[in-house]
């Protein structure tokens, strides 16, 4: 399974857990996989509509799946993902 | 022909002020990066603006896009939120064209960005550090809301700053070099990717622009939930092709790294673009990868990242805490 990365602002809905292992072949599956285990994540994860929260990056190792192919990026076991609240920066 | 004597033309330009001297920075080839000899790794290097940083450009167009737009007259007070850079820019040319300046900032930055501003004669309004740069746009839109005597040029959302970049550094760059494969820059604004990915991908569609942001540490990501979070409203991620994130550990070897072997001596956020630069001129067989210099090492130097180990700046805390971008 994938290891799922909680950022600090979600882990009160993990129960403080840092890392979630998470099954799926996708980002979304794995993502689902996270909300299932967790249902208090879900509505911070996802849209109504099922998209990606847009103040959620989700990154598969460092790459942001966003610029990747969203939620339909393929995932494999050895791989992390990263969530992260977005934020600014000043470059 | 160059006279005896003087083996250093061209000089750059000749210049009314300081201000009209912005720009015009050196492209340099960086050989020992090159992982191949078909693929040449070249520095735009931004430092070599006045106040050191790629911000110059961006504050100008800032001014001067509000002076064509008659929304300020000398006088007038300047609000901007900046993780340091662009307050620095924003002081030496509202301080040459008569602009009292009010700045918000993060109170984790260097000290050197302290002092440059205050140098500078701005007023510095401190953030909560734990936040971010999150934390000075939150602060700064609402300290700009209730004062109307303020005007806040916003360099997250005014297109004035990719423009800068559109007109400025990619033009810069493509009178250098023919071809572009790939162009690095960091992901703050987003003003130097867009901009300058935008001028790149009309000219050669196959021009892959790539991103290279701050993993931010988890002690400035002080959220109290998700919807603190903040995008760039100038960010257009469809021009993207990749963006990766950077770890401050990453960032800082490899600021070194640039130091030591290519002899480059440039800000935190620098070594991170090079290190994403490196990576993709790796996965190439030949071609150009162009990467942006953000701004030079003197800020940073209290830090200790240039005179310290890596081992040493993360057991202490350093890597986790600094706010370098």
């Amino acid at each position: 399974m994938a290891t799922a990365k909680i950022p600090p602002v979600l882990r009160p809905s993990t129960g403080g857990e840092k890392e979630v292992e998470v099954a799926g072949d996708s980002v979304g599956a794995a993502l689902n996989a996270l909300a299932e285990a967790h249902p208090a994540t879900k509505g911070q994860l996802f849209g109504e509509d099922g998209s990606l929260n847009r103040y959620v990056n989700v990154y598969l190792n460092d790459e942001d799946v966003r610029v990747l192919d969203g939620l339909d990026t393929g995932v494999k076991d050895s791989d992390t993902l990263v969530i992260l609240p977005a934020m600014a920066g000043g470059a | 022909m160059v006279p005896p004597g003087l083996d250093t033309r061209p000089c750059g330009g000749k210049y009314a002020d300081i201000v009209a001297a912005i720009g015009n920075t050196p492209l340099v080839e960086l050989k020992r990066l090159s992982p191949k000899p078909g693929v040449r790794i070249y520095a735009k290097m931004e430092s070599f603006n006045p106040t050191g940083s790629v911000k110059d450009r961006v504050a100008r167009a800032l001014i001067e896009d509000a002076e064509a737009k008659g929304a300020i007259a000398p006088g007038q007070t300047i609000l901007e939120p900046t993780s340091g850079n662009t307050g620095i820019s924003l002081a030496m040319i509202c301080s040459r064209k008569g602009y009292p300046l009010k700045v918000v900032m993060p109170d984790n930055v260097t000290e050197e960005r302290t002092q440059l501003l205050t140098m500078y004669g701005a007023e510095i309004v401190y953030s909560p550090g734990e936040q971010g740069s999150n934390g000075a746009v939150a602060l700064a839109r609402e300290m700009a809301a209730g004062d109307p005597q303020y005007y806040m040029p916003y360099q997250y959302g005014n297109e004035a700053n990719p423009l800068a970049h559109y007109n400025g550094t990619a033009v810069e760059i493509l009178e250098e070099l023919d071809e572009v494969t790939a162009f690095v820059a960091g992901l703050g604004t987003g003003g130097t990717l867009m901009g300058t990915g935008r001028r790149l991908k009309e000219h050669d569609p196959d021009t892959r622009v790539i991103a290279a942001e701050p993993l931010q540490g988890e002690l400035v990501q002080g959220l109290r939930s998700l919807d603190d979070g903040f995008i760039p409203p100038i960010i257009d991620l469809s021009l993207l092709d990749r963006k990766i994130f950077v770890s401050n550990r990453d960032s800082v070897i490899w600021t070194k790294k640039l130091l030591q072997e290519e002899g480059l001596f440039v800000g935190v956020s620098s070594g991170a673009i090079a290190a994403i630069a490196a990576r993709v001129a790796g996965e190439l067989d030949e071609g150009n990868v162009v990467f942006v210099v953000c701004d030079d090492g003197w800020k940073y130097l209290s830090s200790g990242v240039y005179s310290r180990s890596v081992d040493e700046l993360e057991a202490d805390g350093t890597l986790e805490r600094a706010s370098f971008w």
